[in-house]
């Protein structure tokens, strides 16, 4: 182990945000006192939380918990997350929906009020510039949630198209929540555990659902969605309640519902077959390539009309050159970067994202492969540190989902 | 005095880490410790290696250890193999010169033996060792307790 452990906890940290290597956030990382803190940044201390620079903020990556132990207890009991850090933002105005069609692949006219889903911002070319949950509170209300490592760029996108907008005449504006903090609530007893702390009955939102109502005495924004694959919330809250609800939520589970860092977080999302940007998806990526074609609507499909979609639809007809796939391996958890091969040993693509899942105790990882190779079943090679190791393309989730759905 | 506040606050949550990075990890009297966090024991000519209860605590849960050959040469300072956690993988650096002679095979079913018991059952490789005066560049007990609080400190 040389470098130092220091250097170890930024290896983690680049691993889990490659935004990271971006020089503008690099400024942050020379001072710890120039990083961001959420509220609950004395809350995360007092809890034994590990603080590690994340996208130019000060974040728990995990507490005194091992990272095996958080990911498992997500899936049997439940996680709660500061996810603080993530941008929320608000478009208002009756021409929203028409702005942010040009700017993601969803049907969002198509969305039910109070429904979202994921979706991608494009560019000209047709990659990604960020994902993104959004949801339409009403037809002149957008909410939406950007990674916390691409804020800077995706607000000056959002900005420079909405000065162009704007100036034939569009009715939207936007605000950004930074009076508010996130919390992730995930697992099993995520439904019930806040069930305790409101009066609307939770067992009537489902997967995707959005609420505005009174959390523990606050008035918060509910979506059931999440990062893990299992059900649960993120709640978006006013910044001045936010620690009281963490503490009430980890009281009212009675101890089951344990805080969670981002080295779980991570450890959970791999599992569930979600990408993280900067890894699994970047500039350069199409959604359909990542295998996000199911968010693109199909009225999107029809009329085109977004960032890049010339691309995308040709892309759509032709099928894409690479594909985003699951791999599971032998030998030591492929990491970003590692060379996949096929049994010939050619090279076919490389591995975005890796590591040792906690819950299935072997090797998952993601990566992108030539066409033709990406089929579930195929074996392949992965090399790490030189030596190829067996590896074999596997459907995703690694770990089966357990949204919350209408039966 | 805000500012004089804003820095009392500040070190008192640095102070908080400190206390609780710190303070866990435990190092034995009688080895020899490198910079890069692994140790070893001599008897004669025969060295025994493994990583550090101060590397292993940072590390996190261990999954994966990657063994040197028998037979392999080691020169100190060079890397000889890889530590996986499910944060990160890391080489590992060997503290002496030599020829492996033996390797920790149990590692490979049960790895975590590097985290349970880091000085003892989760030792990874024995050397057998040419230059025994090499050993001098390295720390004892004291002087690796205080490289790890000062690198603690650090960060």
């Amino acid at each position: 182990m040389r470098g130092g452990l220091w250097q170890l906890g930024q290896s983690i940290t680049r691993r889990l945000a490659q935004a990271e290597k971006k020089a503008v956030a690099r400024r942050y990382y020379s001072v710890d006192s120039e990083l961001k803190k959420t509220v609950l940044y004395d809350f995360h201390v007092a809890n034994g939380g590990k603080m590690v620079p994340f996208a130019g903020w000060n974040m728990p990556i995990q507490y005194k918990d091992s990272i095996i132990d958080s990911t498992v207890n997500c899936r049997e009991n439940g996680s709660l997350f500061d996810v603080s850090h993530m941008c929320g933002l608000s478009l208002k105005g009756k021409d929203s929906i028409p702005f942010l069609e040009k700017l993601v692949i969803a049907d969002v006219a198509g969305l039910a009020p109070g429904t979202g889903t994921l979706t991608v911002f494009t560019n000209e070319k047709g990659g990604a510039i960020d994902d993104s949950v959004i949801t339409k509170v009403k037809d002149d209300h957008i909410y939406l949630v950007v990674n916390a490592g691409c804020r800077d760029k995706d607000l000056a996108h959002i900005e420079e198209h909405m000065k162009a907008f704007k100036a034939k005449g569009g009715d939207v504006s936007w605000h950004i929540h930074d009076e508010r903090s996130l919390l992730a609530l995930q697992g099993p007893l995520a439904a019930p555990t806040l069930q305790h702390l409101t009066k609307d009955d939770l067992s009537k939102i489902y997967f995707g659902d959005f609420r505005v109502l009174d959390i523990n005495g606050a008035s918060c924004f509910l979506t059931r969605t999440g990062y893990t694959g299992e059900d649960g919330f993120e709640i978006s809250v006013p910044s001045e309640h936010a620690v009281d609800l963490a503490k009430a939520i980890l009281e009212k589970s009675e101890g089951k519902v344990r805080l969670t860092g981002l080295g779980a977080r991570d450890s959970l999302r791999l599992e569930a077959g979600l990408c993280l940007y900067g890894n699994d998806m970047e500039q350069h990526t199409t959604p359909v390539e990542a295998g996000l074609t199911w968010a693109i609507g199909k009225r999107r499909r029809a009329e085109g009309g977004f960032l890049g979609a010339d691309v995308i639809l040709k892309q759509l007809e032709q099928g894409p050159s690479i594909r985003r796939v699951g791999l599971i391996s032998s030998g030591p958890p492929a990491r970003s970067h590692s060379e996949i091969q096929n049994e010939k040993g050619e090279n076919i693509g490389e591995v975005t994202s890796g590591g040792f899942s906690p819950c299935l105790k072997k090797n998952i990882a993601m990566g992108y492969v030539k066409s033709g190779s990406h089929k579930s079943g195929t074996k392949v090679k992965i090399t790490v540190r030189g030596k190829a190791y067996d590896g074999v393309v596997s459907k995703m989730p690694f770990v089966p989902t357990k949204y919350y759905k209408p039966t | 005095m805000a500012s004089r506040l804003l820095w009392a606050s500040r070190a008192a949550s640095y102070l908080r880490i400190s206390v609780f990075n710190r303070g866990f990890a435990s190092v034995v009297k009688d080895l020899k410790y490198a910079d890069s966090h692994e140790w070893v024991k001599v008897e004669g000519t025969s060295a025994t290696v493994g990583i550090t209860d101060h590397a292993q605590d940072h590390l996190g849960d261990v999954v994966y250890v990657e063994l040197p050959e028998v037979g392999a040469s080691v020169s100190q300072g060079d890397s000889f193999g890889a530590v996986e956690s499910v944060k990160a993988s890391s080489d590992i650096y060997s503290p002496v010169s030599g020829k492996v002679v033996e390797v920790n095979e149990e590692l490979n079913t049960s790895p975590g033996l590097v985290n349970a018991s880091p000085y003892e059952n989760g030792w990874i490789m024995k050397v057998e060792i040419g230059n025994t005066s090499e050993v001098n560049n390295l720390m004892d007990s004291d002087k690796y307790s205080k490289f790890c609080e000062e690198e603690d400190a650090k960060h």
